[in-house]
């Protein structure tokens, strides 16, 4: 399996915290990848130094055999993330925000790929709409959304659906299969762990910017046998 | 390319879609200046031999560009920044340098949007003739050009806007109002002269004048050297802190 993703010793300080101490993990292509651990561990901070928002003191990320700084506009081209923080441009309504998306990564007529994003997130009805107008939910879903527009092979999730209701879930979910099942890399984040149990193949358990345990999702159960993912987790942080 | 088109017309967008605003505002607030000023001093007061509010038009407009090419590039980065919508840009491939060149160009096209604005709206009050028009145009586009890429500096090194109003406030504000737009600086003691001439701003708003009444205080060569050597600065300052990713990417 080729790796969609590679990630070799990395360390990244902010002053004297350390937040990523040595950190290697290959996701293969194809994958439905789940990064989990506490706040704090360095979850995000691993997934944006793969973006090219921070840049690690050492180590190597590649996306597709692509380095996220030497080969970056490849690189950032084959990712899509949806950042963890609700941030969006007031502006500019839904559908314009993703047309602008799609020039920032060089399509132009991308309005054809941009409806079915829309049709498939719920948000036709609101393509006209202000951001600013949103609500909390509905913003998420344009996130998701800007993430999608360039079709990037590897989609990293931080944490699609913090505060999201109970519909939207499991229809982003069920657009999220889709998109694996289409052969779409996922890397996910997240606090809801039967959400990692129920769509996850591997799991990385991350603790103070290590990776503390690594291995499929069945395996990690099997090795607490009747427990759940949120058991396997607390024995594994307690450890 | 079309990264840079379509971040240079986001640019554009997001200051049409508030124009009363961004562009509205700045040509009333010139309105202001022109009647006040010229209704208190056109009778007492020529320079270069026109009427005091003939030559204060030019200043105006120039002054106009300069404020508002600034503000356009600044405030659009530092709004980005603490929204935090500035990941948008940062994640897809744009080169450090069509960053840099779409919000340049984004902020001169508002500055002369808004310096046009003022244009129309007082020439009515003047017998403004135009001279030597690739002059007004060349200082027009280099000087918003290097009011726009200080704004772009100003929005990288500003993480509240209380810092970018300071920026503001303490240099952009007193650079522009002591740069001989309301005045020749040749009305002034000879300190202030010789001070007035280490403002890269004097030689914006002077060689801009020129383009309508052919005489200036420094012949306009001179001035547009001045204005494109601060402009190559302030551009080599800033690309190089885009690349390094500066107060942008952690």
């Amino acid at each position: 399996m080729a790796a969609a993703v590679s990630i070799v010793d990395v360390v990244k300080h902010f002053g004297s915290l350390q937040a990523l101490a040595g950190v290697s993990l290959e996701i293969g292509e194809g994958e439905f990848f789940g990064l989990l651990g506490p706040n704090g561990a360095g979850k995000t901070t691993l997934i944006s130094s793969l973006a090219g928002l921070i840049r690690a003191d050492s180590g190597s990320l590649k996306v597709l055999g692509h380095d996220v700084i030497k080969d970056f506009r490849q690189a950032r081209r084959l990712l899509g993330v949806v950042p963890q923080e609700l941030v969006f441009d007031p502006f500019f309504n839904v559908r314009e925000t993703l047309q602008i998306q799609s020039g920032y990564f060089g399509i132009r007529k991308n309005d054809d790929w941009i409806d079915e994003i829309l049709e498939n997130l719920d948000l036709t009805s609101k393509a006209d709409v202000n951001m600013r107008r949103l609500s909390g939910g509905m913003k998420r879903r344009v996130l998701v959304a800007q993430a999608l527009v360039h079709k990037p092979p590897v989609i990293v999730l931080d944490e699609p659906t913090a505060g999201v209701d109970v519909e939207l879930r499991q229809g982003l979910w069920q657009f999220v299969r889709r998109l694996n099942g289409e052969g779409h890399t996922i890397i996910l984040t997240t606090h809801y762990l039967e959400e990692a149990e129920a769509l996850c193949g591997r799991i990385a358990l991350m603790k103070q910017g290590r990776v503390i345990a690594l291995d499929t999702t069945a395996n990690l159960m099997a090795a607490h046998p009747g427990g759940t993912l949120e058991d396997v987790f607390v024995r594994t942080m307690n450890q | 390319m079309i990264g840079f088109w379509t971040l240079f017309y986001k640019e554009l967008l997001r200051f049409w879609k508030v124009a009363f605003q961004t562009v509205g505002a700045p040509v009333l607030t010139a309105l202001l200046y022109l009647m006040i000023f010229g209704h208190v001093l056109d009778e007492h007061v020529q320079v270069h031999g026109v009427r005091y509010t003939t030559f204060l038009v030019p200043g105006l407009v120039m002054m106009q560009v300069l404020q508002n090419a600034f503000a356009n590039s600044s405030s659009s980065l530092i709004q980005a920044k603490i929204t935090g919508s500035i990941v948008f840009v940062l994640l897809p491939p744009i080169p450090y340098s069509a960053f840099f060149a779409a919000y340049v160009l984004a902020a001169v096209a508002r500055g002369l949007m808004v310096g046009v604005g003022v244009l129309v709206a007082t020439v009515w009050f003047t017998e403004l003739k135009v001279v030597a028009p690739l002059w007004i145009l060349a200082f027009a586009l280099l000087g918003g050009a290097m009011f726009g890429a200080l704004g772009m500096l100003a929005g990288i090194w500003s993480e509240k806007f209380d810092q970018l109003a300071a920026f503001q406030n303490f240099l952009i504000m007193p650079l522009t109002m002591l740069s001989g737009v309301f005045y020749s600086i040749y009305t002034l003691p000879a300190f202030w002269q010789r001070v007035s001439h280490y403002n890269p701003v004097f030689y914006m708003i002077d060689g801009f004048r020129y383009g309508f009444f052919g005489a200036s205080d420094v012949v306009p060569e001179i001035s547009l050297g001045v204005v494109f050597a601060c402009f190559a600065v302030v551009t080599l300052l800033t690309l190089n802190l885009l690349k390094r990713g500066w107060k942008l990417r952690a």
